[in-house]
Parts: structure tokens; sequence; C-alpha cells
């Protein structure tokens, strides 16, 4: 547990003297702004990394034929480009954003457990190197997609499999131990008056995200050492002649890995339901149907896992069953995004970049839902699953939906991290290159993929050329977009800026902004009075 | 100046509207209506939904539009203060769950006709292994395995490529027009999927269990398809082509077949007592090699360190024979390694291991001739 | 922290660790609750590996036909070849039939091969009843041995209207290498011999 504190007005200032500087302030601080922003940073830098390897794919892929990789090499990167988005860019950017904002917003002076926060953030690049050094092992890197089916990733996979497992093992408990903090700190340490039906909606959405990290990571954890014992310990879990079923695997995966991907947009939810009632400067539309239907969302998430398995030969009555789910969870989904519109309306908006961002998500994230509805039809599933159909949907959902609300936050709040207002023109640079390049980049799939070309081919028929050269511009240009990101950033870091204001944004609500900017290193040592 | 995705969606729909009649290159951008009863049914499930998803989005959107375009700060415009109302989101609740069900009902028909393989009246065995395809015609005294006919020189660039680039191979799939054939699909190795976007087929090939699927071509044509799971390095090299014809036109078809086939039988025979030089037996051999192993071995035989195993300089090819023809003949079981006893002929098994033998500096001196292999899967030694 | 804070924190914090260990056994758990249900349903066309009963005064359903195809295989590595002497017949439920399948060990040495069975569709495996079959065990090979392996099964009289033809495959696995003893030809194999 972390050391008393003592309860005085000028509480900030005890500490001053004790803030470490330099490498040891960032290794071993316990501070829940310093991990926010270490978490962000890392995310930002794997987000880099793990772009780059989408250019090496989108390279590759630029003209038919094999001319710049091999086949083995190119499988690893679409595995490696997955595995480094998911749980190296998006989730830790959320942790990060989770814990900068989520003590800030609940008027709490840090997390409830800040050591084991530093934890779960230093674990995260041992992780990683481990996981990306394993490419220049013989045999080379985990090369069977981010989904790892087996057999190919027990049986017929170079000996990298080991570190792969490891290393999601690392990243699994820094999720885990990442979640309970969140939780505990949000059921514990709200100010007084600050009420469950009081808390802004990125909180409440954190906490639904929460409960489905401690629900589904122990499965993965559970799958990874299946693979691990059926690779190197003689275990058949997946193997017939052993007695065991491939398919399980995709059971067992995939009820892990369709709540993962709510996991990786609640936290987006909330975000969008902070941004969009501030620069409409009016309230949230609908707060208890929008907390209503999170949650929803998140029980239904758990119902649907086998909308990725239609083609695998389950039984009518599981495939019917599955769809009816999948279909259904298009209800709460659509009521969020029609409560943002509502929002919206009759306001007095204003189109500051957040909030650019923020209706840019709205948009392409429901353009993603939708192709999702259509994915979720089973007898027409079987023309689209594993084509560039299905790449497209969820490449909506995860960069113009996820990542475009990660956006949309660093943009709202660098002014309470870092004290200085963002270069607007930069900013607006940055989000009309993005929006444009990442359509270019992602519409045409949903075409290729329709006409029938599948995914992970790192070579293809000569009818889709076309598109993929169309398709691989816009990847170099979202990819270049993104340094004007890292330009914006940078200077917010170094504090190159107009001073901000506590509250830069008009219509902005909420604890965080109660505070100065930058941030102070502690905050709300006493708490505040919620009404 | 704010590019609109929903002007975009409206440009996408009027695209799709064109006719279907592609001709081999074309671009497409929409899914094939394909050429079964069942393949037309999905294709107007598929139209059905994505005009509903249409209609949503250019609903939802005009009304951001709207809004955005009327109701901001530099209008003048003073804030509402409304922030809920229990009327409209049940009503937006509702009408949403009843779009689906429309949505439902002609999909869950569509289901239930797709998943019967009742009466069918010819059956395919369908395998997928590392990274070929290999149909048994179970009625017939008929099997062989089809594998990619485009030459590496196209993939690497060293020629110009061929119309059907990567839709092509060496013995494509005939079928009957007109009657139910059924597929019964596993796989040898790792989870592959067999699909042909015009039968609107896609089934998983899973090692270990048999999944079944159906269709019945109503025009002789050929159709290509390619497999749909990732399955290392060849996944995109393992393509499928189905040459449909007329009913009488493969019964001539399927006769030749089973002549062909046992002619071939007849042939090994003669060939067993005949000796190939090293020159026939090299040349033989490296084309095979470099069809059949190089995709894992590598052309130079250096293989993959950890994964595939390196032939130049090392290992069996110079060191005990009997093993090396043991494992091209028989597969490695556990491995990558497959049996190729049934896909080449003794004399190619001969030549290939010749070639692996005396290639690269390996310069082992053996020669091993059809009748070796005959012998060894005899069982003498 | 006060106390009542670290109080309140560890009955959070020991919950949800509880709630992490029950994921992660309920992981594991989903193993034989799939193959129960696998089990139950047939759907994944795995049959029985030991013997049905059976059923005295079994009556046979003569007003249905039924066709049963047998297809093989052998996994990479297996010196043999193997195939069903017949490669469909027509029967009535209830009705009991046997069919052969004949293995050739090609090689100087003595294997131990073990059969693995699969039934399409799925659901035909719950009715789908054998007697008798290689595939409950393991079968030793003698070296240059021709077996004769026999496969006496019935099928039940409930099985599904909708069902008229059922295919059953076998592959063929090279277990030897597994085997810690040689496998003892002199081992009772229920099968003849040409």
């Amino acid at each position: 547990m972390s050391t008393a504190v003592a309860e005085s007005k000028d509480a900030h200032d005890v500490h001053q003297h004790n803030k470490p500087t330099g490498i040891k302030r960032w290794l071993f601080t316990t501070n829940h702004k310093d991990i926010g922003t270490l978490y962000l940073w890392f995310s930002f830098l794997m987000f880099l990394i793990g772009g780059s390897f989408a250019m090496v794919i989108r390279l590759e892929l630029f003209q038919p034929g094999m001319q710049i990789i091999e086949p083995h090499f190119f499988n690893q990167m679409t595995t490696m480009h997955g595995v480094v988005m998911v749980f190296g860019a998006v989730m830790p950017a959320f942790v990060g954003l989770a814990n900068w904002m989520i003590p800030l917003m609940i008027g709490a002076p840090d997390m409830a457990l800040p050591r084991m926060n530093n934890w779960s953030f230093w674990i995260l690049p041992v992780a990683f190197i481990i996981m990306l050094s394993s490419m220049f092992m013989p045999g080379g890197g985990p090369a069977f997609g981010w989904t790892f089916y087996a057999p190919l990733s027990t049986t017929y996979s170079a000996d990298s499999t080991a570190l792969f497992v490891f290393s999601m093992h690392i990243m699994g408990m820094s999720s885990i131990m990442g979640a309970i903090n969140v939780i505990v700190t949000i059921v514990n340490m709200r100010a007084p008056g600050m009420n469950y039906m009081k808390m802004p909606m990125f909180v409440w959405t954190w906490l639904i995200t929460a409960f489905l990290l401690i629900a589904v990571m122990p499965v993965l954890a559970g799958v990874v050492t299946m693979v691990l014992t059926d690779k190197f310990f003689g275990t058949s879990f997946f193997s017939a002649a052993g007695g065991g079923d491939p398919v399980l695997f995709q059971h067992l995966f995939w009820f892990f890995g369709h709540p993962e991907v709510y996991i990786m947009i609640l936290p987006s939810f909330g975000i969008i339901s902070a941004i969009i009632p501030t620069f409409a400067r009016k309230p949230l539309f609908g707060y208890s149907s929008m907390v209503y239907a999170t949650a929803s969302i998140a029980g239904l998430s758990f119902l649907v896992w086998a909308h990725h398995m239609f083609t695998t030969g389950m039984p009518t009555f599981a495939l019917l069953f599955f769809m009816y789910m999948t279909m259904l969870i298009a209800v709460p989904t659509g009521v969020k995004v029609f409560n943002w519109i509502t929002t919206m309306w009759r306001g007095s908006m204003t189109f500051e970049v957040p909030m650019l961002f923020a209706i840019a998500f709205v948009v392409l994230f429901t353009i993603g839902g939708l192709s999702g509805i259509m994915l979720g039809v089973t007898p027409v599933d079987y023309q689209y699953h594993d084509t560039y159909f299905v790449i497209a949907h969820f490449h909506y959902v995860l960069v113009t939906g996820a990542v475009f609300s990660i956006m949309a936050a660093a943009y709202y709040w660098v002014p309470k991290w870092s004290g200085v207002m963002f270069d607007e023109g930069l900013g607006k640079l940055h989000f009309w290159c993005s929006l444009i390049s990442v359509n270019i980049l992602f519409f045409p799939m949903h075409f290729v993929g329709l006409a029938g070309m599948p995914r992970r081919y790192p070579d293809y028929a000569l009818q889709f050329a076309d598109l993929n050269a169309i398709i691989s511009v816009g990847g170099f240009l979202f990819g270049l977009s993104q340094l004007i990101f890292l330009v914006v950033m940078v200077k917010c870091a170094m504090k190159k800026g107009e001073p901000a204001p506590a509250k830069p944004w008009e219509g902005a609500e909420g604890l965080e902004w109660t505070v100065p900017s930058p941030a102070p290193y502690h905050t709300f040592d006493t708490p505040p009075e919620v009404k | 100046m704010i590019v609109k995705p929903k002007s975009l969606l409206g440009a996408v729909a009027a695209v799709l509207y064109t006719p279907n009649s592609f001709a081999n290159n074309e671009v497409r951008i929409n899914l094939t209506p394909g050429i079964s009863d069942m393949s037309q049914k999905v294709y107007d499930l598929h139209m059905l939904v994505f005009y509903i998803c249409v209609v949503v989005a250019v609903g939802v959107f005009s009304v951001m539009l709207v809004s955005i375009i009327r109701h901001r700060k530099s209008r003048g415009r003073k804030p509402a203060t409304f922030h809920e109302n229990v009327k409209v989101e049940i009503v937006w609740t509702i009408i949403p769950f009843l779009i689906l069900i429309a949505m439902a009902v002609p999909a869950t028909i569509t289901l239930l006709e797709l998943d019967n393989t009742d009466d069918s009246e010819l059956s395919i065995v369908v395998t997928g292994s590392q990274w070929r395809w290999h149909y048994n015609y179970l009625d017939y005294d008929v099997q062989f395995q089809s594998i990619l006919a485009t030459p590496n020189e196209q993939i690497y660039g060293r020629l110009p490529k061929g119309e059907n680039y990567l839709h092509e191979v060496d013995r494509p799939l005939v079928l009957p027009t007109n009657t139910k054939v059924r597929f019964l699909i596993t796989s040898e190795d790792v989870i592959h999927s067999w699909f042909v976007p015009e039968f609107a087929i896609k089934r998983d090939a899973n090692p270990g269990y048999i999944n079944e699927s159906w269709t019945n071509i109503k025009e002789p044509g050929i159709y290509r398809g390619s497999c749909a799971e990732l399955c290392g390095q060849g996944h995109a090299f393992m393509p499928i082509v189905v040459i449909a014809k007329e009913p009488a036109d493969f019964d001539i078809w399927i006769r030749s077949e089973e002549q062909r086939l046992a002619a071939e039988a007849e042939q090994e025979e003669k060939l067993l007592a005949m000796e190939m030089s090293k020159d026939d037996l090299m040349e033989l051999g490296r084309n095979i090699f470099l069809s059949q192993c190089s995709a894992c071995h590598q052309p130079n035989g250096q293989g993959i360190p950890g994964v595939f195993p390196r032939l130049a300089g090392e290992g069996i090819s110079v060191t005990d024979k009997q093993a090396h023809i043991n494992i091209v003949v028989n597969g490695s079981s556990g491995t990558a390694m497959q049996s190729f006893k049934n896909s080449l002929s003794m004399s190619e098994l001969a030549a290939v291991i010749t070639y692996e033998r005396n290639a690269w500096g390996n310069d082992t001196g053996d020669l091993v001739q059809a009748a070796d292999i005959f012998n060894f899967i005899q069982g003498e030694e | 922290m006060t106390n009542k804070q670290q109080q309140d924190n560890s009955s959070v914090i020991t919950k949800l660790l509880a709630a992490v260990v029950i994921m992660f056994a309920f992981g594991f758990a989903l193993v034989p609750l799939y193959e129960k249900f696998c089990e139950l349903t047939g759907f994944n066309g795995r049959t029985e590996n030991t013997a049905a009963m059976t059923i005295e005064g079994m009556v046979i359903d003569t007003s249905r036909t039924i066709t049963v195809e047998f297809t093989t295989r052998t996994d990479r590595g297996a010196p043999w070849s193997f195939r069903p002497e017949v490669q469909s017949i027509t029967m009535h439920p209830g009705e009991l039939k046997q069919v052969n399948f004949i293995v050739e060990n090609h090689t100087n040495q003595d294997r131990m091969a073990q059969a693995l069975p699969s039934v399409s569709p799925g659901e035909a495996s719950l009715y789908l009843n054998k007697t008798e079959c290689f595939c409950f065990e393991q079968q030793p090979l003698a070296a240059k041995e021709t077996a004769i392996m026999p496969m006496r099964f019935y099928l039940d009289p409930d099985l599904p209207e909708r069902i008229h033809r059922l295919t059953l495959s076998y592959v063929m696995f090279d277990i030897t290498n597994q085997m810690k003893d040689a496998p003892k030809i002199a081992d009772v194999p229920i099968r003849g011999k040409p």
C-alpha cells in the first residue's frame, strides 16, 4: 500500500523536495500521471513500430508478385503487426489514458495500487522486447497470425513460439494487474458525492472494460499455455491424433478474442462521450441509457464468439444462435450512436481538433459496425470470411474507431498533461491527412474482399492488382501522416505552445478541469466536493 | 470542403449496380452471384443486407450533416439543454431490433437450405495439405493432387505474369453440371479452407475431421478459388480450379481419367526395368525439386534453420540413402514433411532423391532408380 | 491511506483475484466440457471408442435404405497401404453388417498402428454403433504382414429421417515410435488373415 498522505491544503508542497528526477523518476514512479505518460509514449512507439510492419506489408502488396520479402517473412509481418497493434498500441494507450484521467475524474489522489501500477507498466517493454527479438531467431518469429490457430502454431511452427507464449503471459499479467487497479480505484476512491451515476462516461466504460479484462485475459493465458504444452510437452489439446480437436482452440481463443475487441472499443465510447458534449456545449444525451448500453454490449460480447468460426463446420443450431446474438449487439451499439448524434443536435458546436476526430469516429465507426452486421449474417459470411472484407471491417472499427478516439483524447487532454495548447494548424493538418488517407487505405478493401481476395496473402491474382495499388498508396500516406502527430505531441512535451488554462475548452465539464494545467504532480490530496 | 463518407457510400451503391459479367481480369468490386441457385440466393441476401445498411447509414449521416451545418456556434446558436427522453430511446431501440428481424428471417431460410447435403449424386473427398489440394472421386477410381501451375519465374518477376496468375493448377477438379455434388473436406496437416466464390462455398479443412458442403453447378465453365485459412508460407499458392462440364462430357472425362491413371501405373511398371542416366535423373529431379520441394527447402537446398532442414551439404541427403528414400516416400509424422508416394511417380521420386543427393556439391554419387523406389515400397533392402 | 481504505481495497482485490483464478480454471475446464458436448451431440463426427452392445431382438427397419461409404487415409510417415474392401454398402437401420479393411505393412519391421475414425454428417456418429472395430485398440502389424481388419456395426433405428448417407473415414497413424516396448506380435489382434 502507498504511504499515508498528509491531509493538508498544501500537501503537494510537502513532496516537492522529494520528487526524483532523471531515469530514476521514470523507473520507480508510482505516480499515476507519470505512469500514464509512460504508457502513452510506449503505445505511440509501438504504434509506429506496428505501423512500419504494415508499411512492409503494403509495400510487398503494392504489386502482384514477390518483390521485397519472402512469404514466410510476410507471415511474420502480418502476425507482428496484429500483436503489436492490439497488445502494444491500442490496449496500453487506453491504460495510459485511464491512469492519467480516472483519478482526476473521480477526485482521487492516485490509483489505488500505485506500486503494482509501476509493475504493470514496466513489464510491457520487457514483453515486447522478447516478442520482437524472437523474429531474429532461426526459423523466424511467430508467423501464424495474431490469432495463432493450432496446429499451425503448435506442430508446424518454429521454436520462437515459446517466446511468443512467454511474452503473451507477461502482457496478460500487465492487463490483469491494470484492470484490478482500475476497479479498486473506481470502487473505493471516488470523492464523496461522486456516486456511480454521476461518474463521467470514460470512468464507466473503463470500469466495465476492466471487468471484461478480468474475465477473459485468464482464458487467454490458459490457451497460450495449452499451445505451449501441445508444442513442447506432448499434450494433445488441439491434435486429433491424440484425441483433441483443432476447432477447440478456436472456441477457446475467440471466447477471449471477442470480448477482447470490446475491450478495445469501450474506452473509445467513453472518450467520445466526453468530447462531443464539450464541443456541442450540451450535456450528453441519455446518460443512463449510455451506461446500460455499455453494460449490455459487454454482457453480449460473451455470447457471440463463434461468429469468427462460421466456416469451421459447426452444427446449424449453433450457426443460428451466434448469428442472432451477433446481430443483437447492433442494438445497444446503435443506441450509443444515436445518443451521440442527439447530443450534437441543437447544440452550439465548434470544430477544434478533438471534435473533428470525434465526429470522424462516429461516422467511420458506424461504417465499420454496419460491415460487422453484414459479416454476422452467416450464409453470406461464407463469402466474406477470411477475405479482405473482414480486414476492412476491423480496421474501420479499430483504426478509425479506437485509434481515432485515442488521438481525439490526446488532443483533448494534452493541454492538461503538458500545460500548453497543441499546434492547431498542425493538428488540423494531421486530422485531414489521416482522414483522407485512412479511407483510401481501408475503403477499397471492402471491394477487393468481395471480389474474393483472401487475407494473409503475400501475393494475389491479377484482377486484384489495381485496388491493391490504391490501398498501398493510402497506407503510405496514412503512415506519413502520423509523423505530423508525432511532431505535435513532441512540441507539447517540450512545452512549445500557448500556455493552457485550467479549462481550455469552453463547454468542458468534470473534475479534471478544476485543477491547473499542467496538472500538478499531486492532485486531490484533499478530496473535492461533488454536488 | 468536408469529405463526407456518406456521399462516398452513395457512389459505391451506384457502382455496385453494375452487372457481373466481368472477364477474368477485370476489376470486380462486388460479390459474384455465382453459378448455382444457392450462390444466387447468397448474393441476393448480401445485397438485401447491404442496401439496408446503406439506408441506415444515409439516414444517420444526413442527420449528423444537418446538425453540423446548422447547430454551430459560429451561426450564433445557443445550445439547448435537453439531455434525456425515454420515449425516443425506446423508439430507437425497437426500430433497429425490427430491422434486424427483417434481416434474420431471410438469413435463416437461406442458411437452412445451404446446410442440407442430402441426396447428393457425386461425392468428392477434398484434402488440403501444405500446399496443395488433393481430390478423390469416391464413386470412381480417380484421385489426384492439384498443385499451383504458375512457375516461380512469374512469381519472382523474371517472366511476365500469365492471365491466370496464381489461379491455375496442373490438374483441375472436374465436375458435372446440374448434379448435386457433395464435398467432404479435410486436411492432412494444418487447417486450410476450401473457398470457391462462385459456388458460395467456404469450408475449413480441419485435420482429423470432415466437413461437408455441396453445390449444384448450373453452367459449364471454369471456376477459380483459393485457400482461405492461413496455413503457412504457401497459403497464397494453393489455388482451386474447377472445370464444370455437361454430364455427358463429364462421363467421357472420368472414363479417360480412369484410363490415364491405369496407363500411368502400367508405365511405371515398365519404367521399373529401365535405368535412367545421371543427367536425365538430375534434370528431372531438378524440375521436381523446384516445383515441389524448394518452397520449404529453398531452391539452393539451404532450408530455413529450425523449420525446414538444410539439404545442401548436411543431413540425410549426404548420409543414409534408405532413410532419405523413406522420408521422401512416406513423409515424417508430426512435421510439415509430407508423403510424396501418392503424388509423384516412382521415376519422379527416384529423380528428385538423386538430385538431392548430388546437387549443391553434395556429390554422393548415388543414383536412385525407379526400381529402387519400387523395391523400397515393397520392403526389400 | 487509512486502515479502512486498506481494508476496502483488500476486500475488492481478493474478490478480483479469485475471479482471475476462477476464469483461468474455467479456460481449462472448457476442454473436458467441450469433449462432453461433442460426445453427447456427435457434432464433430467422432465415434465411440468402445464396443456397443448388440440389442436382443433389434428390429430391422426395411423401409429405409442407408448408404454407408468408406474412405481411408494414411498419416504421413506411415509406411503401409490401407484401404476398404468395398467403397460403400447399403443397409437398413437395425441391421448388423461387417466390412473389412485391408492393411499392408510394406516394411521389414514390426509396427504399431492406430486408426482414427470420423463420421460425416457429424450427428450421424451418435447413431453409428460399432460392436467390433479395429479402431478400438492399437493394432500391431508384423513385418510384411497383410491384415484384414473387420468392423462390425449397425445403425440405430432412431437415425434421423433426413440422413440417407453416411461417410465413415479412417486415418491410420503409425505410433510405433511412441510405444515404449516393441509391439508384440503374440498380442491378440481381433482380425482374420488372408
